[in-house]
Parts: structure tokens; sequence; C-alpha cells
């Protein structure tokens, strides 16, 4: 026992002296960041970053593969304020190759950091104005939009007695207290074009106080944007706040779910691509986002979203949208969103997040 | 007859061992450093830099401890581990006391029962219980309004946790309590009998002052145990941050590694006490008596019917939990559409990718069994078996239970820390399978270490001197005695790294690479996505794994223990 205590003892002490030693050599070793990253290997192999859906992914990729057999993609998929928080975070060493499928308004934020390298890629004419960089090259292009929706449990508000809601209006009625589920704007891109949308609609201290009633009746706040849809369907919560796609592919697995745009509009943001900033940019990361905004994989898109960032008379409205879905959309600033983008969330932080602690 | 050269010689090797076992020796602690020492000292070290990577003292505590909503967790983690340990033992002890001092039938069937949740995630435990008192569950529907009675617990939140953790934390709880029962001296029952004591009073007075340390001891690991969990509070902790989640959320979610290591470390603290505690009472356990009598359980039917109902309640609660995640994986839409359909179980859809994970974690497992137990079965030998210098062995001897102590989140963030940075050597392993397994035999040495040493210690040291004298080299005698005679003991280990591999999140969440998604963290993603049916079907995946796993090697320990009787029986 003494022995063992002794040696113990000992191991502690060595423990702290390297400890004190290790904080201050260790700064200047450049870090990458959590999972998802190879040590730079066989050139024919790019890493993605990408907040698409993973239900999504797989489909949107086949055609890639299809044309490019011999590189490997490395997909890291995660929500989208934790694809943002990452790509900050190896800054100074960046892991990512491209950026696919994420929030314009956090590939603003990169930008404003200085991380993208400009690059126009081929068909980048074909992009709507208003979803691409004005900038030339482009820092960044999108490839469609998409906008706060409902999923509303139809069956679970029955047994209540209840209306389905409408607008955001109808959202802080007491009688839908603790049965609301809305997605955290720090982790989710579509819990921030949401309260960022409100943000725009309202204005920021209509906004904020709007928020804070509609906290009375939030059951509780997810970290994904899909959550709340699903949760709807499963019946778990009955109204999720969520976005268009996935409330009505709920809605098409055969959950008792309606789906609802507000009738006020939707916030919206553009999922995009961008080049990272590297030492070496590879021809394949190019490559992809070349493709990425090609005909195949648009398409694609569009089985999924009603807005697409390719001037397109074909494309078609995909079921279950309203008849006209840009006039959902709410008149949205994405450049003053991406400015005032940490505002908003340490605001929303320190109001909400201590809030759901309490209980 | 030997020269007498041979014989100093031979004293000589003996005192320090031979040229290969202190080489052997060295490697295994320079092996264990880079497991374990190493990767901390990386974690420290960060604890104490900012953003940047700027040193910056104690200004992260400092944070923490001044950030209401950090402090908040650290409150609601040492809440729901004090209730969930105080609780486990209390039921533990039950279901213990009914194993070994009652006439209940059934008891193996019981025992297997309370085991069976060591094979599941705790990821699994949440999701069970969201699907029976979650708000669509069965219970809180009264199976969807069939029954009359409706019960509504309030699941999210404390109340999940602590239910969701005592299920995780009892049958630890209880394997400890069957042990120190077993141990008891039946003498001391009988004078106090004859001295006039009545039941209760022989109760509090002999039966437990003789399993205090074992008490004490399940009270601390069911304590470490939930207040390190991760996986329970993620599922079914709603808005209710604990310091795991919390940790998760400031590396994952955030990207703040200095705040993560400093939470890590806080969260060490009440493992590494435990760890003091544990070391403390296991030095004081062996005191029954040589002349002790074995307990001798009397005729008692009004005991045995209670505890009979009570372990029926309780493995009913185990059974009930399983199988409602077996049937949620295999139900269309819960509740809406109770059609049988194995939908779930196609992963391409959700956030598990494909069946992938389940094939990299069996991968993985199967690595970590083979490699983590040759590489503890030959520290455990080289420790107990050789002669090498004692100062070498002791602290290769820490080192070796030193993980006890350290919780998987944190050997975790110390592994990015320590491989992630360019500088080392070691670099390449990063984003490979290799990490993975590294972490977890580093995770889970010290278990299958204490395994391998106490079958070693078995062994009459005689066999090694003979082998010695008779000049047969140590590694042959390892191969062809010591390594058969511990077979029972190596499976055991093998075992117990593979379960383990295939249901632990904590330390692998920070280290897989996006190729190498794991089943559990998969689990964790799908959980996150609101895909709750899919990681249901995942858990069902992993826990048919585990219990196939138990059953070869039951049936292979069932063949060694047929064949090796008739000359083990000779021996004694």
């Amino acid at each position: 026992m003494k022995k063992w205590m002794g040696t113990a003892l000992a191991t502690v002490l060595i423990i702290s002296a390297l400890t004190a030693c290790g904080g201050k050599t260790n700064n200047t070793n450049g870090e990458q960041g959590v999972n998802g990253n190879k040590p730079a290997g066989a050139s024919s192999e790019i890493t993605v970053y990408t907040a698409l859906e993973d239900d999504q992914i797989q489909t949107y990729l086949e055609s890639y593969k299809a044309a490019n057999p011999n590189v490997k993609v490395n997909i890291v998929r995660d929500s989208t304020g934790v694809i943002t928080a990452k790509l900050l975070a190896e800054k100074d060493n960046p892991v990512a190759d491209v950026v696919w499928g994420t929030a314009a308004t956090s590939l603003l934020v990169l930008d404003q950091n200085k991380m993208l390298e400009g690059y126009s890629p081929k068909g980048i004419e074909n992009i709507q104005p208003e979803f691409k960089d004005t900038q030339e090259p482009a820092h960044w292009v999108g490839i469609d939009a998409w906008e706060t929706a409902f999923a509303v449990n139809t069956a679970e508000l029955e047994k209540k007695g209840l209306e389905v809601p409408k607008s955001y209006a109808d959202l802080i009625k007491p009688e839908y207290k603790g049965m609301i589920v809305m997605p955290n704007p720090a982790s989710s891109g579509t819990g921030f074009l949401t309260v960022n949308g409100l943000q725009q609609l309202m204005g920021d201290s209509e906004a904020w106080s709007y928020l804070d009633k509609l906290d009375q009746n939030i059951a509780v706040y997810t970290e994904s944007g899909s959550k709340p849809a699903k949760m709807a369907g499963t019946g778990e919560y009955p109204i999720g706040i969520s976005f268009g796609y996935r409330a009505i592919q709920e809605k098409k697995g055969g959950a008792p779910v309606e789906v609802v745009f507000p009738t006020e509009g939707s916030g919206w943001d553009v999922e995009a691509n961008a080049l990272i900033k590297k030492d070496t940019i590879k021809p394949e990361a190019k490559a992809f986002l070349d493709w990425a905004i090609s005909e195949e994989p648009m398409k694609k898109y569009n089985e999924n979203y009603a807005i697409l960032a390719m001037k397109s008379d074909s494309s078609v409205i995909p079921e279950g949208y309203s008849k006209d879905p840009i006039s959902q959309l709410i008149k949205l600033n994405l450049n003053k969103a991406a400015e005032n983008r940490d505002a908003t969330l340490a605001e929303w932080t320190k109001r909400y997040e201590a809030k759901s602690e309490k209980q | 007859m030997r020269p007498a050269k041979w014989h100093t010689a031979l004293t000589l090797k003996r005192r320090n061992g031979s040229l290969f076992e202190r080489l052997a020796m060295l490697l295994l602690l320079a092996g264990l450093s880079v497991m374990i020492l190493l990767p901390l000292f990386s974690l420290f070290s960060k604890a104490v830099t900012n953003k940047q990577g700027e040193y910056n003292g104690l200004d992260n505590f400092i944070d923490y401890f001044s950030t209401p909503a950090l402090l908040n967790s650290l409150q609601h983690t040492v809440y729901v581990s004090l209730l969930t340990a105080v609780l486990s033992v209390f039921l533990g002890f039950l279901f213990a006391y009914a194993l070994t001092r009652t006439n209940i039938p059934g008891k193996m069937f019981f025992k297997t029962v309370s085991l069976l949740m060591l094979f599941a995630p705790t990821m699994m435990v949440g999701i069970g219980l969201t699907y029976l008192f979650g708000n669509q569950g069965l219970i809180t529907t009264g199976f969807f309004d069939a029954l009359p009675l409706h019960w509504d617990i309030g699941l999210y939140g404390p109340t999940g946790i602590v239910i969701a953790e005592v299920l995780y934390t009892f049958p630890q709880a209880c394997l400890i309590l069957v042990v120190s029962l077993s141990f008891s001296d039946f003498n001391l029952y009988e004078a106090a009998k004859t001295m006039g004591a009545g039941k209760g009073r022989i109760f509090l007075t002999v039966t437990i002052p003789s399993v205090k340390y074992g008490l004490i001891s399940s009270f601390f690991v069911c304590f470490t145990l939930a207040f390190t969990d991760f996986g329970a509070p993620q599922v079914v902790g709603g808005g209710y941050n604990v310091l795991a989640t919390e940790i998760y959320k400031q590396v994952i979610g955030q990207q703040n590694m200095g705040m993560g290591a400093t939470v890590g470390i806080i969260l060490t603290l009440p493992a590494i006490l435990a760890f003091i505690v544990d070391r403390f009472v296991t030095s004081r356990q062996h005191a029954v008596s040589a002349r002790a009598v074995p307990y001798r359980i009397t005729a008692n039917r009004k005991r045995d019917g209670v505890f009979l109902s009570l372990c029926l309640i309780m493995a009913g609660m185990i059974l009930l939990l399983i199988g409602t995640v077996f049937a949620a994986s295999v139900i269309k839409i819960w509740p809406y559409n109770l059609a049988f359909s194995l939908k779930h179980y196609d992963f391409s859809k959700v956030a598990g990718g494909s069946l992938q994970p389940f094939w990299t974690s069996l991968r993985m497992s199967a690595w970590t069994a083979l490699i983590g137990t040759v590489v503890t079965f030959v520290g455990a030998y080289l420790i107990e078996k050789t002669k090498t210098f004692p100062v070498l062995r002791q602290a290769g001897y820490f080192l070796s239970i030193l993980p006890l102590a350290l919780p998987g989140i944190v050997l975790g963030l110390s592994y990015i820390f320590f491989f992630n940075k360019e500088s080392n050597p070691m670099h390449g392993i990063y984003g490979t399978i290799w990490i993975l397994v590294l972490a977890n035999i580093a995770h889970f040495y010290s278990v299958a270490f204490v395994t391998a040493t106490s079958a070693l210690k078995k062994l009459d040291r005689e066999i090694e001197t003979a082998s010695d004298s008779l000049g047969v080299p140590r590694y042959k005698t390892l191969l062809r005695v010591t390594i058969p005679l511990c077979l029972p003991a190596v499976l055991e280990m093998a075992m117990y790294f593979f379960i383990n591999s295939m249901v632990t999140v904590s330390a692998v969440m920070f280290l897989y690479a996006a190729d190498l998604k794991l089943a559990s963290v998969s689990i964790v993603n799908m959980e996150d996505a609101g895909d709750i049916a899919p990681a249901a079907a995942m858990s069902a995946l992993i826990v048919l794994t585990n219990i196939g796993i138990r059953l070869l090697y039951e049936a292979i320990t069932h063949q060694i223990k047929k064949r090796t009787h008739a000359w083990q029986t000779r021996e004694h």
C-alpha cells in the first residue's frame, strides 16, 4: 500500500511538472479539428464538409461517383452550426477541401474570416444572381434554398381538440404550451434561419419579444433542424418548427403530419458551396465544385427542394410544397444575417439556453 | 551438477530478470506511457490554454466556475449521480442478497438478466425509456389506450437520467455485492443468535459490517459511472445539462478545446477519488478468517416470497426495456402504424449512413480484443511473474490500473490533443482505425489487467523456478504452461474488450474519422437527428452481437473446463 502511494505521488508530481512545461511549448503546434481528418495521403482524395441531410448525400453523390470512380470522397457531415464551428476552429490548418451544401450565412462568416478561395465553377452563369456571391471570382455559389416550415401532428392535436397553427402568431397561443419543439440556432442552420427570418421580418426588438413568448410554449430546443419534424412525426411533441423538406418527408413516410408554411412568410437561407483556402488546392476540389452545380445533381436537389439556385424554366415544384415557393420567402439580406450571426447566437444563448436548464 | 559460475549467473538473473525481460519491461512502460500518461499531459496542458492555443493559466477554470450555465451542469451531475448511486446500491444489494442469501428459484435466470444491461450501449437504455415513458410511450399511453391506466412520469430531465443510470449501473453494484455477500462467516451469525440478537439487529451488526467495503466500493463505482456517462443524458436529458453532454457541446458544437479539457479534468475528479477509495478498500477486504464457515441459508418462505417478487419486478423491468427497443425497431411508424417492418434496419436513409458503421465496429472490437488481450496479458505477466527492477514493476502496476480512474470522454479528448499534433511521430494513426483500437485498449486496460493478474497469482511460482532450473527459456514456459493454464482468463479478457468496444461511445466519439463511423456513435447521430427507430435497430444489432459473443465464450470455456477438469482435480 505504502509503496503504491509513493508511486502515485511521484506520478502526480511528474504530471504537474510536465504540464507546466507543456503549456508553454504546445502553442505552436498546429492542430486539426476533431473527427473526419485523414493524414495527407493519395491525391485523388478530397474531404468535403457538408450540412446536407444524411439521407440526401448518397443519392446526390451517385452521378459524381459514376463520373469520378477514382476519387475518394470523405464526407464529414454535421449540423450547420457544428460544421461552421469546425471550419472556424481549423482556420489555420484546414482539413476540408470544399464545403458543399452549407448555409450561405455560414459561408459568409468564413469569408469574413478570409478562409474562402475565390473560384467560379463551370456553369456559374446559370445560377441566379441572388443565390451566388457578387465577387468575381465567386467565393460561394448556391445550389438551392430552404425555408422554415412547421410539421404539425394532426392526430395528437385532434386528441387535444386543438387547431393546426397556421402562422408564427398562432404558435404563441397559450394552448400550445409545452407542445412545440424548435432547433437551437447555435447548432442548427434551420434554427438560425428561423430566428434570423423573424428578426428581419419584425425588426430586432419585436423579434426577441416574440421569441420570449414562443419560449413559454417550447418543450425543448433540439440540436438538429430535422429532429423537431421527426418528433412531430412520432407525436412525441405535436408541433415541430423545422424546414420544408423534412416536414414533407415525414408526411410522405406515413406519419399523420401536416406541413405548414407560416402565413407571415418563411425565413430562408441558401445551401451553398465554397472552396477552402489552403496551401495546396487540389484540382479534384475544383472539379467537385463544377460538378456540384451541374445538371445531374441539380435535378436531384430539385427532388427535395422547390427553390433551385439554377435559372431554369423546367424546375418542377416538388410535391408537398405550396404552389409558388418563392413567394413564401420573406425579403432577406443574407450579408446582414451573416454579420449579425455571432450577436444573434450570443443573445439567443443568453436568453434561452440558461432557461432550458432550469428544469 | 552445474558449475558454480552458472549458479551466480542464475541468481543474478533471478534478481533483475534477464536482459530480454528488462527490455520487455521498459517497452511495456513506454507503451503504457504513450497510451495513457502522455495523452493526459496533453489534456492538462490544453486545459491551461485558450482558444488560440496561448497559455492562460487557470483562466479556463475561473471561466468555468463563473459561468452559471456551466456550473449548473456540475450541480446537475452531482445530484443525478448521487441519487443514482444510492438507488443502485440499494437495489443491487437487495438483488445480490436474493441471489446469495435466499432460496428463491431461478437464480441463474436473474443473474443472466441483470447482466444483460452490460451488453447494451447506454443510449439504448435511454431509447428504451423513451418508448416506455416518453410522451408516446407504452406506459405513458397505457399501451396505446388499451389499458385505462395512463402514467406520465415526466421522463425528460433528471427523472429519465436517474432511471437510465440506475438501470445501467445496477448490474455493476450487484456484481460487486454478490462477491461481498458470498464471503461471510456463518459463525458470527450463530454467535449473534446465541446471544439473543433479533433478525434486525443481526442484519445491522453482522451482515452490513461484513459487506461494508463492498457497499462503499459499489457506491463509488455507480457514482463514477453515472457521473461520466454520456449516452443516457444525451437521449433522455431534455434540456438538463450534465458534464458529459457539456463537454460534447464545448468540443463538437463550439470546437472550444480548452474548455472541453477543463470540464474533462473536473469530470475526472470523482473518478480519481473513487479510484483511491477502491484501492483502499481492496487492500482491506481480505479479512475473512481461515476458520470461517460458509453462510447456510435457512428456510424461510416469507422471505423468499418477498425477494422473489422483487427480483421478478427488476428482471421484468429490464426485459421489458430491452424487449421494447427490439419491438420498436421492427414497427413501421410508432405509434401510428404498428405493422411489422424491417425498414429501420436499412440505415441508408438516416444519419447512420449504412450498415457500414456496424461492420467497422465489429472490426475495431475484434482488433481491440486480439491486441488488447495479448498486450494486457504480457503486461500482467511481466509485472506479476518477472523479477525486474521492483520500481519499474510498481510504476507499471500503477499505470496499468490508472485507466480505471479515467472516464472515456477524458481519454478520447486526451487522444485528440496528443495524437493530432503534427509534431507527434505517431500522428499517422490519427484518423485510422488504430487510434480507436488504442483508445479502447487504454480505456478497458485495467479490468482486463486485474483479471490477468489474479489468474497469474493463482499459478504456483514454482512453475517459473522449475523452468529456470531446467534451463527452459521463460517464453517457452509462458507459451506452453502459463497461457494454457490461464486460458479461461484470457478468453474472459478478450470477451470483455470486445463487448465494451462494441458499446462504448465516450472514448471514440471524438476520434473516429469520417469513413470510420462506429455503430455506437451512429446511434448518437441518429438520435440527434430524431431517427429514434433506426437508433433502436442499431442498438438491437449491438446487443445481439454481444449476446452471441458471450454465448461463444460460454461454449468455449465449457469445453475447456470439461477437458481440463480431470487433471485439475487430481492436482488438489
